[in-house]
């Protein structure tokens, strides 16, 4: 591929041609459309939607069947802020972090600027990915490669200690929210030793608790719940809806670095495989609160919080193309069932792709950015639509969001199991509510739970034991040195002022 | 008491309460909530009752829509297997009904044959893709299922297994992968799929072939071939094992370099030596096919076999064949029914030499 650069432009131009195609640029439009409505709706996600759709592209030529996929993928990553912002309700784990902040900001009234701060951070992460990827793939696969199980675990605690800042005011209380998330992470069938955990002989727990179920479960069911239980004492009232969509200038001052930093941070976290597009939201958050002029804004309707999370999301689905497209390898849910298309059409991916299918692989990324303008210009108009959601009466309004959170959670197996599972998280959701537990740690804990100690326990295999080896590679070390920073820098700081002041 | 409870729910210290929890006055809103999930709980009812109460006739068998359940996450070999299967019924019309493809992964399988046995008992048109990975996560897990209630139709194909290692590697060949094997087995690290699965009973093998105990095998098990290809690529192991079609594509573009193949002969262009070959007397397959639930009778099970022969009498079945590197192995009737009860045994036995049944 790398020597290719010089025809980068020839080739990006006939991708551009294909991209372009009356029929293609159609795939686009409905791939961003019913992406869009995919990531709004609860339960489903672009991966389910795309396996859904493999068998109706059996006859399609290949190049209009991955603008169709590329279309739903990242119409995805944008539609899922929607509801986290609207009624807190985050239907994917990617948007969890979105409805910290996301939310705050519509119950003053400025939902609008929320949504549109996810829209364009969607649309320049999107594009600068895209851009990354096309010039850098080559470089970052060998970045890629580079990281083992030492690497993976050091990243995954640095994730983990992000969520120091979501826990809201009490640390207690968000250490009792990410045990419980680790806790529930045990479920399942242990990987490395093929023993099931915590499943009581049941075997929908065999799978372990879908990050899908406790999302939709925690969020979803436990509003509902906790709506319907408390709406006579707080009262019915529908939120307040602003009257201007637009962004003030303080609002792009704040969001343009917010964005870039979480496309770049998304971006990477995509690259590897496994790390992906929760833990880029989260780690973006953090990121922005710790650069934040007024980091006591956050959890209060900061639009850093918004606008980087939902560019890193959606950069990180260009960064798991990565892999995919230059190794073979899927990155992520979604980026596996592409796999299975490129299998289903007699395509291997990897580096041979480039130069054997050239044109699928580049109309496929001029598609990318075709889809992304697509989806800007879909969605900016739309927002004043989705805003008036929030005029529907609630009771109304939230009954329709357990049917189609039912809906979503029954289609991801077809098991009604899954279904009893989300309403026992939602119950579990309500009382975390009434304690004023934090609701994000726990599920950013069930997602790095797993992976966390999968990898320490292959990198302890791998070394014999071992624990130094943590520190003896380079990028595992610098890594925890910063979770360890993150982690005193607090304490530090503290004692500094105190002593300031006396 | 019941006012206690409202209180604590609703964060209410004093003041006006609901009569009914939740439902005042405007208890029609309540309501509404209640009847759509309801309403969404007896669709689910609904339309499960309804694929089942339509009866297969034994002669113009079959009727509806054949569903091919892949126990596996899209991807991988299950879920390849069943959308190859639905491509080349549809494309060459063999059954004369529409076929879909419903994934039901995790489990190394397991959880997709729970439901098989459970919830499409006596639905004949609800065939499942199984293989060699199922027979030894039913008894790594412990599942509460067991294969012995389906109905087995066909093993349609099988896939040899590759020992690669990482292009730095310093190990050149088999043997000399095995030499270090042999000095330091816990030294010599091992990455592939699921635990118990067939990469897993692979090094078993190799390693009892070598006279090392497989109690000692330093494996690492990753939740598919392409993880596992990333700890080889990368360099993280010190050796890797998967099918052959799956890291194919990787070995050719540089990335990894192969050792041998479980073949019992050379397979493809010849280039790879068999494990044979180098003096180890192990030789294994990864193999897949077909069962029915629980209930098929004689007439539908017949009907499923003499469908499934003409797809392998056909071109483009032979065609994916080739394209994947499958072998074509296929075998049905009581000869299946043996192969499946000897290949029981033989996993239980490797397991239980590597330690992961007791």
């Amino acid at each position: 591929m790398t020597e290719l650069s010089p025809l980068l432009g020839n080739d990006l131009a006939g991708g551009f041609a294909a991209a372009l195609e009356p029929l293609n640029l159609l795939f686009g439009l409905v791939g961003v459309t019913a992406g869009t409505a995919i990531g709004v709706l609860p339960g489903i996600g672009p991966a389910l939607a795309i396996s859904m759709l493999l068998p109706v592209t059996f006859g399609m030529d290949p190049v209009g069947a991955f603008i169709l996929f590329g279309g739903i993928y990242y119409g995805a990553m944008y539609g899922g802020s929607t509801t986290s912002i609207l009624i807190k309700m985050p239907g994917e784990a990617s948007s969890v972090v979105t409805a910290l902040d996301g939310f705050e900001m519509a119950r003053s009234g400025r939902a609008g600027a929320a949504l549109a701060t996810a829209a364009i951070g969607s649309f320049i992460a999107g594009t600068f990915a895209t851009v990354m990827l096309m010039v850098l793939a080559p470089a970052l696969v060998e970045l890629a490669l580079e990281f083992g199980p030492t690497e993976y675990f050091a990243l995954m605690a640095l994730a983990l200690m992000s969520v120091g800042g979501l826990s809201g005011g009490s640390g207690s209380k968000g250490l009792v929210a990410i045990l419980g998330g680790l806790a529930l992470g045990t479920i399942g069938i242990d990987v490395q030793t093929g023993q099931p955990r915590f499943t009581f002989g049941v075997p929908g727990l065999f799978g372990g608790i879908n990050v899908v179920i406790a999302t939709v479960g925690l969020f979803a069911v436990g509003e509902v719940f906790w709506f319907a239980a408390t709406s006579q004492a707080t009262g019915l009232r529908s939120l307040p809806v602003d009257a201007w969509v637009k962004l003030n200038r303080q609002d792009w001052r704040r969001s343009i670095p917010a964005w870039l930093r979480g496309t770049f941070i998304g971006f990477f976290a995509g690259v590897l495989p496994g790390a992906g597009a929760t833990v880029a939201s989260f780690l973006s958050y953090t990121v922005e609160r710790r650069m934040a002029a007024r980091p006591e804004l956050f959890g209060k309707g900061a639009i850093e919080g918004v606008a980087g999370p939902e560019a890193a999301n959606n950069a990180s689905a260009g960064g798991s193309l990565v892999p995919l497209l230059a190794l073979g390898v899927p990155g992520s849910g979604t980026t596996a069932v592409m796999l299975a298309a490129f299998q289903m059409y007699g395509l291997q991916p990897g580096p041979l792709l480039f130069t054997q299918n050239s044109n699928l692989v580049w109309g496929l990324i001029a598609s990318l950015y075709v889809s992304n303008v697509l989806l800007l210009v879909l969605n900016l108009p739309m927002i004043r639509v989705w805003v008036r959601l929030l005029q529907i009466p609630r009771p109304l309004l939230f009954a329709a969001v357990l049917a189609f959170a039912t809906l979503g959670v029954y289609t991801l197996n077809n098991n009604i199991f899954d279904v009893g599972l989300a309403y026992g998280l939602g119950v579990v959701g309500f009382f975390m509510r009434r304690h004023n537990i934090p609701l994000a740690p726990t599920i950013l804990a069930v997602v790095l739970g797993p992976l966390l100690e999968q990898e320490f326990r292959r990198a302890m295999s791998i070394s014999g034991g071992d624990l130094t080896v943590f520190l003896e590679r380079p990028v595992s070390a610098a890594i925890l040195g910063t979770v360890v920073l993150f982690a005193i820098y607090p304490v530090v700081k503290r004692s500094v002022e105190e002593r300031r002041e006396s | 008491m019941l006012r206690t409870v409202q209180q604590y729910l609703v964060c209410q210290p004093t003041g006006a309460l609901p009569r009914i929890w939740g439902c005042g006055e405007k208890a029609w809103n309540c309501w509404v909530l209640l009847f759509v999930s309801l309403a969404l709980f007896g669709c689910g009812f609904e339309s499960r009752r309804s694929t089942t109460s339509l009866e297969p006739t034994s002669a113009g068998y079959p009727e509806g829509t054949i569903t091919l359940l892949a126990p596996a996450n899209p991807g991988g070999g299950w879920d390849q297997t069943a959308r190859q299967l639905q491509q080349v019924w549809t494309a060459e019309g063999l059954l004369g009904v529409p076929v879909e493809v419903v994934n039901r992964g995790g489990a190394g399988g397991t959880i997709g044959l729970a439901d098989l046995v459970t919830r499409y008992r006596d639905d004949s048109r609800m065939l499942m893709v199984f293989g060699q990975v199922m027979l030894g996560a039913i008894l790594t897990n412990n599942s509460p299922v067991l294969l012995k209630e389906t109905v087995p139709l066909a093993r349609l194909l099988s896939e040899y297994e590759v020992v690669a290692v990482p292009p730095g590697s310093p190990y050149g060949s088999l043997p000399e992968l095995m030499a270090e094997f042999r000095r330091n087995p816990e030294g010599v690290s091992w990455a592939g799929g699921s635990a118990g699965g067939i990469d897993h009973m692979l090094v078993g093998l190799l390693a009892q072939a070598a006279g090392i105990n497989p109690s000692r095998i330093n494996y690492i098990a990753h939740s598919g071939g392409g993880q596992a290809a990333v700890a080889v690529m990368g360099g993280h192991v010190t050796a890797g094992v998967s099918g052959l079609g799956e890291w194919k594509g990787h070995v050719e573009a540089g990335r990894m370099r192969l050792l041998a193949v479980s073949a019992p002969e050379r397979v493809g262009d010849g280039m790879v030596p068999t494990i044979r070959e180098m003096g180890l007397d192990v030789a294994i397959a990864n193999w897949r096919g077909i069962v029915a639930p629980p209930g098929t009778d004689t007439d539908t099970r017949d009907w499923l076999i003499n469908a499934l022969s003409d797809l392998r009498e056909s071109e483009a079945w032979q065609e994916i064949l080739r394209e994947n590197e499958w072998e074509d192995s296929f075998l049905t009737g009581s000869d299946f029914d043996d192969f499946l009860r000897q290949e029981t045994a033989t996993v239980d036995m490797t397991l239980r030499s590597i330690g992961l049944v007791r």
